[in-house]
């Protein structure tokens, strides 16, 4: 196996490139493009925790700072940033439950129904979350 | 009526040129396959387009090749399924196994943990009908089941796991020792079995895309086994984590 590797690594393709065709549904079936979702969403809220904790040590900044935010919170740039959030954490999450189950042999054959299912959901809950933003 | 089909076909040798795509216009017949065609440039455009095939009628899986970005047994690809005429393909070799030349990629890896999954195909013998009903015997899983597994390495070029873990068993060795646990033969030891599948390179390095599942020419479903094992492994912890031992 050892050598194997070794062989491997000699001329098969680079792993940039190998990482890049995680994010590459084109020909593919439903079960990549959940896939896909699920890696953009994550990484997506990885990203956003990071930037919330940085927006909330604005707290310890001061009140001056923190109310400058808010007002910035307000604008409807950020609007459309908290609907796509909300979307993110819908699709990783139902898509969640749905990979979980597969994941543990449950609904195996019934995979693509579960994902249309819980995708109609989402589209769902994001349009009333959406109006709820703008309408606030 | 003959098609004029562009054929864009990889290469790749090991001389230091960079891979590129060269480019054969010919005339096909749209019910001819894509090996048909990939066999007529060798024979009278370039000699030295390097692939793969034997049987030409899907039983011995050499001739899996990306036929416009998909997994496919090029044998059964008609030309037209996959173009109209005046149209391009793209003939590219298998993803995440290395290449060796042109379309020909090196199966070493994968037929190394195919070897490792211990498949035995042969099986005890089932009888067509039952003796004493002289009906039509019932088979557990007629429709689905690994021996019809041609070692293609289709399943592994369309696993977007596959290629960013060069260790991880894959869906055919993983679906072969589903079938080895679930239908022990040849004095197998199904325990080291399902202790190499047990592992972050094994059962639970499957991100459940189901693509090797959609591109299997022989309709293994391999992500389903994978799924059914990995399911059996996690009874069997939780049996043991509350003192029970599966039989």
């Amino acid at each position: 196996m050892n050598s194997q590797s070794e062989h491997d690594k000699a001329y098969r393709v680079s792993l940039p490139r190998s990482v890049v065709n995680w994010f590459d549904p084109r020909g593919r079936r439903m079960g990549m493009w959940a896939f896909v979702l699920n890696r953009i969403t994550g990484i997506g809220l990885v990203v956003y925790l990071a930037l919330h904790l940085v927006v909330l040590s604005l707290l310890a900044v001061g009140e001056e700072s923190w109310d400058a935010f808010v007002r910035l919170a307000r604008s409807p740039i950020i609007l459309i940033v908290d609907v796509v959030l909300i979307a993110g954490l819908l699709i990783h999450g139902l898509n969640g439950i749905r990979v979980s189950l597969v994941g543990l042999g449950f609904g195996v054959r019934n995979q693509k129904t579960a994902f249309v299912a819980l995708m109609t959901v989402a589209l769902i809950v994001l349009i009333y979350a959406a109006w709820r933003v703008f309408s606030a | 009526m003959n098609w004029h089909v562009n054929f864009r076909i990889y290469r790749y040798k090991q001389d230091g040129t960079r891979p590129h795509y060269d480019t054969f216009p010919i005339e096909v017949k749209p019910d001819e396959y894509v090996l048909d065609a990939v066999e007529r440039i060798w024979a009278k455009h370039d000699r030295s387009l390097v692939f793969r095939h034997a049987c030409h009628h899907a039983a011995c899986g050499a001739c899996g090749m990306r036929v416009n970005g998909r997994e496919k047994l090029t044998c059964i690809t008609s030309i037209e399924s996959v173009t109209t005429d005046g149209g391009t393909v793209t003939v590219e070799p298998l993803r995440n196994l290395p290449v060796v030349s042109d379309l020909l990629v090196d199966m070493a890896s994968f037929y190394s943990k195919m070897e490792q999954a211990q498949f035995v195909s042969v099986r005890a013998a089932e009888p067509m009908v039952d003796v004493s009903t002289r009906q039509p015997a019932a088979h557990p899983e007629p429709a689905v089941r690994f021996e019809n597994c041609l070692e293609c390495g289709i399943c592994v070029s369309a696993c977007p796991i596959s290629g960013t873990d060069p260790d991880y068993l894959g869906p055919a060795a993983l679906a072969a020792i589903e079938r080895m646990v679930k239908e022990p033969r040849c004095d197998v030891n199904v325990s080291s079995l399902l202790k190499l599948a047990d592992n972050e390179h094994g059962l639970w390095r499957c991100h459940t895309a189901f693509e090797c599942s959609e591109v299997c020419p022989s309709n293994v479903d391999p992500a389903a086994l994978m799924m059914a094992l990995r399911r059996q492994v996690l009874v069997d912890k939780v049996k043991r984590l509350f003192g029970r031992r599966s039989g």
